[in-house]
């Protein structure tokens, strides 16, 4: 496993406003790590000071062993940068800024035009090369942004938001190109939408003012969730003493009853943490002799952990 | 290296990408003529000369440079491409650097495009061609040195209005202080010593000394260590806001 960035004690305060609260934590090669955090959480400055654009008021970055401070050229040499809301020299055509990031990337003349095309076809920018880019679409723009910044085949992506503003379908590709491009690389990416990292990420970073507050696999996080584990039961008459019974359940720890309809009653039941309820649940039902409709275990919702990570309320990381 | 070539390549191409080139040097044409053949009063002087044509480049850059200037920094920090740009592996020198020579050479293109107005009064008489000569590159050099006044001044706005109108008062400042009536409110009680600091800081005093024909090497120096500054003090804001 080579470490592929270090990010060391990062501190950023904007005149009185703490940003960054000595952020620590390390990225390996094959790595995705989703950054995840509420608004003003400081994603967008952690990732600033690592890619050069601020810099820290304590701590520093070390990319591909180059720390930011000391060999800023060296480190930025090595990261493909997408930065917060993919801002672009809008009276350029995405031909002409590739062009120019490849000649100040240093890509050898007779590299250059494949690796425009490889870093455009990758994107799907084909059709709008010629185009200003300030007359594409959001979603076009977006794609601006992540073919320059994979244009050089960097060690290191660091992506702000990258699938902010993109249909579904380029979504979908966008989350497909960082999974091809994970193997050989380091790549840390924000975002607001929680299914993305379950579905691209191998960990997971939650901040929340400033501060790390949870770092560990998507898959564990899940399990953070008080729904981690859950039973969502429905049956057919009984109802009444539905909810009591299987409250009674010894490693249940709570039932929510949900709207019943048509003669069907539903409830999800809440496991102790840790426990597995579904065995005891469907046994207890059979005893009960209800007639069963519906049986789900339910996996864990990552909003809900995010909202009880990073509520003003909580201090850190017992959620 | 390699990126201050590409950077000042896109930049000065981004002259021509949009209107303003053209607008720019439109006007620019435009005021010349104006200014030499009429309000100079070319024919009146009945000398083949471009006196009259030089003596109003400082007034002349005093707001077209500015307007040139405005939108190096500011634009790309209110657009935030700034970042895309700061986050490329050239460092900062090379960026302040390039930007300044595209806009440079972009007021060299300009300057140039009067050369017809040469040919002219070569055609309509015989003038020194040494002194004009001189003149251009005089002209280039005060273009050069309001440029990097400017750039530094955008460098720390966002907006470009305000690059703009601090620009304009700043490269007043060094032309005034070689205007007659600077020059005799400060005589009027003060040592000599100051009065030779003010002046010698115009613009107008070494724009002249080098449109009389004399190209001397304290006017030469005078103009490229003020562009020096500039881009060195360019450099600091940069840095500075990076910390900010
Ligand atoms: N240039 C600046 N000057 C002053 N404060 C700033 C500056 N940039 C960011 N901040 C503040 O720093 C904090 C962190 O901002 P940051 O942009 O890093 O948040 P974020 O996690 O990226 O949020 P979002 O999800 O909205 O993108 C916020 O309180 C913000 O107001
Ligand atoms: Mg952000």
């Amino acid at each position: 496993m080579t470490v592929m960035v270090q990010i060391k004690s990062l501190r950023k305060e904007f005149g009185p406003i703490l940003a960054v609260d000595d952020v620590s934590f390390d990225v390996v090669r094959g790595e995705v790590l989703g950054f995840l955090g509420p608004n003003g959480a400081g994603k967008s400055t952690t990732m600033k000071m690592v890619t050069g654009f601020l810099a820290p008021t304590a701590g520093t970055a070390v990319v591909c062993g180059h720390d930011v401070k000391e060999e800023p050229i060296k480190a930025k040499a090595k990261i493909g940068y997408l930065p917060e809301g993919a801002p672009l020299y809008g009276d350029m055509t995405p031909e002409g800024l590739l062009k120019f990031i490849a000649e100040v990337r240093g890509i050898p003349r007779s590299k250059r035009k494949a690796a425009i095309e490889l870093a455009a076809g990758r994107v799907q920018l084909e059709g709008v090369m010629r185009q200003p880019i300030e007359t594409l679409s959001k979603g076009y723009k977006r794609r601006v942004g992540l073919a320059q910044a994979i244009l050089h085949d960097p060690d290191v992506l660091i992506l702000d938001e990258p699938t902010d503003g993109l249909d579904p379908n380029q979504k979908f590709e966008v989350r497909q190109l960082i999974h091809e491009m994970s193997g050989e690389k380091a790549i840390i990416l924000s975002t607001h939408i929680l299914e993305e990292v379950g579905a691209v990420c191998s960990r997971a970073i939650v901040i929340s003012r400033g501060r790390i507050v949870a770092d560990e696999t998507p898959q564990d996080l899940e399990t953070r969730s008080r729904h981690y584990n859950a039973v969502r039961v429905s049956v057919r008459g009984g109802a009444e003493k539905l909810v009591a019974e299987l409250k009674r359940l010894e490693r249940v720890s709570s039932v929510e009853s949900l709207e019943s309809a048509n003669g069907v009653a539903e409830c999800r039941v809440f496991p102790k943490p840790g426990a597995s309820i579904v065995a005891d649940v469907s046994q207890r039902l059979k005893d009960l002799n209800l007639q069963v409709d519906g049986l789900t275990v339910e996996p864990g919702r990552l909003d809900d952990v995010f909202r009880s990570l990073t509520k003003p309320s909580s201090q850190g990381g017992d959620a | 290296m390699k990126g201050l070539i590409a950077i000042i390549k896109r930049e000065l191409a981004g002259y021509f990408i949009t209107p303003v080139a053209y607008v720019f040097i439109v006007i620019f044409l435009a005021m010349s003529g104006v200014f030499t053949f009429n309000v100079g009063g070319y024919y009146e002087r009945a000398q083949a000369d471009l006196q009259p044509f030089f003596n109003f480049h400082p007034w002349m850059y005093l707001f077209l440079i500015p307007a040139i200037s405005m939108r190096l920094w500011a634009e790309e920090r209110r657009v935030g491409t700034i970042e895309l740009l700061m986050t490329l592996p050239v460092s900062e020198w090379a960026i302040v650097a390039g930007k300044f020579i595209a806009a440079w050479l972009f007021a060299g293109i300009a300057l140039a495009l009067t050369v017809p107005m040469w040919i002219t009064v070569n055609w309509l008489g015989d003038p020194d061609n040494g002194v004009i000569f001189a003149s251009y590159i005089g002209s280039f050099l005060m273009a050069g040195a309001f440029l990097a006044i400017g750039a530094c001044v955008s460098a720390s706005t966002k907006s470009q209005v305000i690059a703009f109108v601090i620009s304009v008062v700043i490269c007043f400042l060094f032309l005034a202080a070689g205007m007659p009536a600077v020059t005799n409110f400060f005589s009027s009680w003060a040592p000599d010593i100051v009065i030779d600091t003010v002046t010698g800081f115009s613009f107008l005093t070494h724009f002249d000394a080098i449109t009389n024909g004399v190209i001397d090497l304290r006017d030469l120096v005078f103009f490229v260590s003020l562009i020096v500054l500039a881009l060195a003090a360019n450099v600091v804001i940069i840095e500075m806001r990076k910390a900010a």
